[in-house]
């Protein structure tokens, strides 16, 4: 690989290693399929080689080496420590308080971290309709701390969710909510006391003006915000080896 | 003890319209040759459960065999959106579904509740979720603690149905890998089918399979391939080209309906 293949990344490998950056050697993490499973599998191939994942298929310790496609990939359950049976997984392990991080995608978010996986538009006639909660709404409740990963757009970033899905901080939960939401633009993290979301990070090449533009709110912007650092050789080559298994034949 | 028959006549034999059907498998051995099963025999106005509506339920809704969805997440697998549940839920076709959708802890804590026969499972959960207002689920109050607590109403269909590696010719089950709520819905339902890659001449025992004795079954069907395109750990594994590819084929109703003619209309029933 050449040094100028090495400096050239997109905005969504940098969220992703942004995300991956944020889990420590050693978390048991709750993972979300798409963004959040690709940060997460990232973080274990570079600095954090014991991230414990956790998939809500049952499937603990898993040790994917390439992208699982969907949740409950056979490559999960062979590299797992163990597999346990869906009300398992969500009712000892999770409702019981074992996981440190939980990491989600949502469609919306607003200044409180509270996210929408269900409808766009109204929920009897919606204009589109979205997956719905799955795992997110205990998982945010449960986890110590969860991450949230999505793209910073004013469709995404908004004044009013059209459905609350998931608490951003849930009440008489075990964990502090939503702790940090990682996008193509930057970091936000929650004010301690008000816990609105706060630009604290921006990543290299964006601007607090683009990151207003994209909010659907006021964006509060941290007085110390910090520049991030851009990915590393290291972090791109193996983000990019992070592939589904049968890539060759996927879209064929 | 369950009877092994071909999987039409189990279908003819277990499913009525206006059921609750119930066909789980979490993304793995998931019950696509029943599901098609279904749709062959024109079976209408069912209430299909099932916490991770996929492929083979966007089949069933979009052939207009469900009158309600049961779940707790509607999507294709790392794709996208199910085109035929939206179609369904934004523009009532081909019929309108009625929607009642839970978190995946309801809906595992309802089937447990179901195999359990109790009324209601509990969590600690749906607090400040808009879900709780569109939902089936109440706040009762632990009579120990005090504490406030999410009740979710047991699942109990009249025909479960799963998936499963094999068999043997006392109808006794056994499967491993990702276990889903298989054992959970099994025992919950009335009746119940399940599908098989192959019957054994004997089960040797795994260690972590579950195993659902015959006695506990309605019928046994032979499926090879059943589970298709998920995966049957063991024989063979999920083919993501397909769920791509889904996503193309669902998103035309002209479209979908030409492949369901010569993918499940036309095609034979599973053999004996």
């Amino acid at each position: 690989m050449t040094q100028v293949e090495q400096l050239t990344y997109t905005a969504d490998e940098m969220m992703a290693v942004a995300a991956a950056r944020r889990l420590r050697n050693g978390t048991v993490c709750f993972v979300g399929i798409g963004a959040p499973s690709r940060a997460a599998n990232l973080a274990r191939a570079t600095h954090a080689p014991d991230c414990v994942l956790i998939y809500e298929s049952g499937a603990i310790g898993a040790k994917p080496i390439h992208l699982p496609l969907s949740i409950g990939d056979g490559e999960l359950a062979e590299t797992a420590d163990a597999v346990v049976s869906v009300p398992e997984i969500f009712s000892y392990w999770l409702q019981g308080g074992w996981i440190d991080v939980g990491f989600l995608g949502a469609a919306q978010i607003d200044r409180n971290g509270n996210l929408n996986s269900t409808v766009i538009g109204d929920y009897g006639r919606p204009k589109v309709r979205l997956p719905g909660a799955g795992g997110a709404p205990e998982i945010a409740a449960w986890c110590r701390e969860t991450f949230v990963m999505l793209r910073h757009t004013r469709r995404a970033f908004v004044e009013r969710l059209d459905f609350l899905t998931t608490p951003g901080r849930p009440r008489d939960a075990g964990g502090a909510g939503v702790t940090c939401v990682v996008t193509d633009l930057g970091v936000l993290e929650p004010d301690v006391e008000t816990g609105e979301l706060v630009l604290t990070e921006l990543h290299p090449g964006a601007s607090v003006e683009q990151a207003r533009a994209a909010t659907g709110w006021d964006l509060r912007v941290a007085p110390d915000v910090r520049p991030g650092s851009p990915p590393g050789a290291d972090e791109l080559r193996e983000l990019r080896a992070l592939k589904p298994a049968n890539e060759d034949t996927v879209g064929s | 003890m369950a009877e092994i028959v071909p999987l039409a006549d189990a279908v003819r034999d277990l499913v009525r319209d206006g059921d609750v059907v119930a066909l789980e498998g979490f993304t793995h051995l998931i019950p696509h040759a029943a599901g098609h099963e279904l749709i062959r025999q024109e079976l209408r106005d069912l209430t299909l459960v099932r916490m991770t509506p996929d492929v083979v339920y966007d089949q069933l809704i979009g052939m207009g065999c469900a009158r309600k969805l049961v779940f707790s997440w509607g999507g294709n697998p790392g794709v996208g959106s199910l085109h035929r549940l939206r179609d369904a839920v934004e523009h009532d076709w081909p019929v309108p579904l009625e929607l009642e959708e839970h978190s995946h802890a309801g809906m595992a804590a309802a089937y447990s509740a179901g195999a359990a026969r109790i009324p209601f499972g509990v969590v600690r959960g749906y607090d400040g979720t808009d879900l709780a207002g569109r939902t089936r689920v109440a706040s009762i109050t632990c009579p120990f603690t005090g504490e406030q607590l999410a009740a979710v109403p047991a699942i109990r269909p009249d025909v479960g149905v799963i998936h499963a590696q094999r068999a043997d010719g006392a109808g006794n089950v056994q499967l491993w890998g990702i276990s889903g709520v298989q054992k959970e819905v099994v025992l919950a339902s009335s009746r119940s089918i399940v599908t098989v890659e192959e019957i054994v001449e004997r089960l040797d025992p795994r260690p972590n399979a579950v195993f659902l004795p015959g006695w506990a079954i309605s019928a046994v069907a032979v499926a090879p391939g059943g589970a298709h395109p998920s995966y049957a750990h063991g024989y063979y594994d999920r083919d993501n080209a397909f769920y791509v590819q889904w996503d193309e084929i669902s998103r035309d109703r002209d479209r979908f309906r030409d492949w369901m003619r010569r993918h499940v209309l036309e095609a034979e029933a599973s053999p004996v």
